[in-house]
């Protein structure tokens, strides 16, 4: 039994939520360079243009890359022979995101309830913490903030089975149509199959971790990744909507059984600033 | 490539009318921010018939929220929000509050449209995403309403070339409507 502190665990949570802020993993920025490079609308280019500036003006100057620093979404990954030793894992990843955020100058966006007291509570707490039992003696904590403004776009689509492959690439195509220029494209769009209601959502929000533009492991998958991608491009919808080729980087596909009844297709956009970052203990 | 015209705020009725839906603009001057909780609570003080904190005539509204401001720094990070969700709100500051424009990212409803063509009013996209460069823009942050409601607090800005695109112009073209239309390929 290997034992992790939860001293570690909140210093580490911390660190990543103001990595995650600042600075964009690489292979999102090479998507949006790329995207600079192949786009030919003149909004479209300038929108770009602003984006790829804004991300090493956010890096070189430590400043949040949007202002929306995010509810904070953390994916545990527990290996069993891991002891935590010294508190509640809950309360030091929550301890994490208050230091973090309140260190690097975060805006706090939680509220303390959802309808009933829209209060601030101040710190960005709570986080939403996914949490699995896996094999091993490891701790795998990914941390990803996540806007408001394209969580909002966010669809569920319980779909027929006879429904099939036409039936989710008219679902999620009509999903991105649909959310047009509100989820700040160029996005990158999450798609969980199978499973039931929450596995699916759960799966869409799993696609976004992947390095952009991977393709699924499942040949079949990646064929639909790539054919749902040119669908939404074609859209026209474009750069924050103003019009242009690039209105996804990528499409990515988790899938997952389930019943012989259901086909659910879940649909999480990502906006381009897709902030995620990942610790290994 | 791409041009920019340069405009001053408040906005000018007479240079409103000559902005046009896909213009680039550079913004210097005033811009007050607001955002959901402000929106919620200045029009329920307009419609229980008090004064509100905050005049809106002329002026242009930002729908952000910015990050808190390091030591010696005016501002955070201050990236626009979705306009859509202030949209129940619009139509009443453009015609009792004499708002002149708004800034923000994504679609507005035909409400807000139809009120900003009878008011002769502007909308502008920033980009989303792009706050720490427009913060680059921000010279001059101030609290002026609402201060506890955080970084929903309305703020008076003094920015410089504050980079935006007219969305919706004062004839009502939207670019959400023109630019997936000019740019969409048709499905055989």
């Amino acid at each position: 039994m290997r034992e992790i502190s939860v001293d570690v665990i909140t210093a580490e949570v911390a660190r990543l939520c103001s990595l995650a802020a600042c600075d964009l993993p690489a292979d999102v920025e090479a998507a949006l360079q790329h995207a600079r490079e192949t786009e030919e609308s003149d909004l479209g280019a300038f929108a770009l243009d602003e984006i790829c500036s804004n991300i090493r003006i956010a890096r070189d100057s430590r400043l949040p890359l949007c202002q929306d620093t995010g509810l904070v979404v953390v994916f545990a990954e527990v290996g069993q022979d891991v002891h935590i030793v010294g508190g509640s894992f809950e309360r030091a990843v929550n301890d994490g995101v208050a230091q973090g955020y309140e260190q690097s100058y975060l805006r706090a966006s939680m509220v303390r309830d959802p309808v009933l007291d829209r209060t601030n509570t101040g710190d960005n707490t709570p986080a939403i913490i996914h949490t699995r039992i896996v094999e091993g003696c490891r701790l795998a904590l990914t941390v990803l903030p996540k806007g408001g403004g394209s969580e909002n776009m966010t669809s569920l689509h319980m779909l027929k089975p006879a429904e099939g492959v036409d039936g989710v690439i008219d679902a999620v195509v009509g999903a991105v149509e649909k959310a047009g220029g509100n989820p700040c494209p160029p996005t990158i769009v999450g798609v969980g199959i199978g499973g039931n209601a929450e596995q699916a959502l759960l799966l869409s929000k799993q696609a976004l971790r992947r390095p952009v533009g991977q393709p699924s492991d499942h040949p079949g998958y990646a064929e639909l990744e790539r054919t749902m991608l040119a669908r939404i491009n074609e859209t026209g919808i474009g750069p924050q909507g103003f019009g242009g080729r690039t209105t996804a980087l990528a499409v990515h596909v988790e899938a997952f059984p389930t019943h012989i009844a259901m086909l659910p297709v879940a649909v999480t956009l990502q906006c381009h600033a897709s902030r995620h970052q990942t610790v290994v203990l | 490539m791409y041009q920019a015209k340069f405009v001053r705020t408040p906005l000018d009725p007479a240079v409103a009318a000559e902005l046009h839906c896909g213009d680039i603009v550079m913004l210097t001057g005033e811009l007050l921010t607001m955002r959901d909780a402000a929106h919620m609570r200045y029009v329920a003080a307009l419609e229980s018939g008090q004064e509100p904190p905050v005049d809106l005539r002329g002026q242009v509204v930002y729908y952000a929220g910015p990050t808190p401001a390091r030591p010696g720094h005016v501002i955070g990070s201050c990236g626009p929000t979705t306009s859509g969700r202030m949209d129940a709100f619009t139509p009443k500051l453009l015609k009792e509050a004499g708002l002149a424009g708004t800034i923000g990212k994504g679609p507005r409803s035909p409400q807000v449209v139809q009120a900003m063509v009878d008011a002769g009013a502007v909308y502008f996209a920033a980009i989303g995403g792009a706050a720490a460069l427009i913060a680059q823009t921000i010279e001059a942050c101030d609290v002026v309403a609402y201060d506890d409601l955080g970084p929903e607090a309305i703020r008076r800005l003094e920015v410089r070339d504050y980079p935006c695109v007219v969305a919706i112009d004062a004839q009502g073209a939207s670019i959400y409507e023109h630019g997936p239309r000019d740019w969409r390929i048709p499905v055989d």
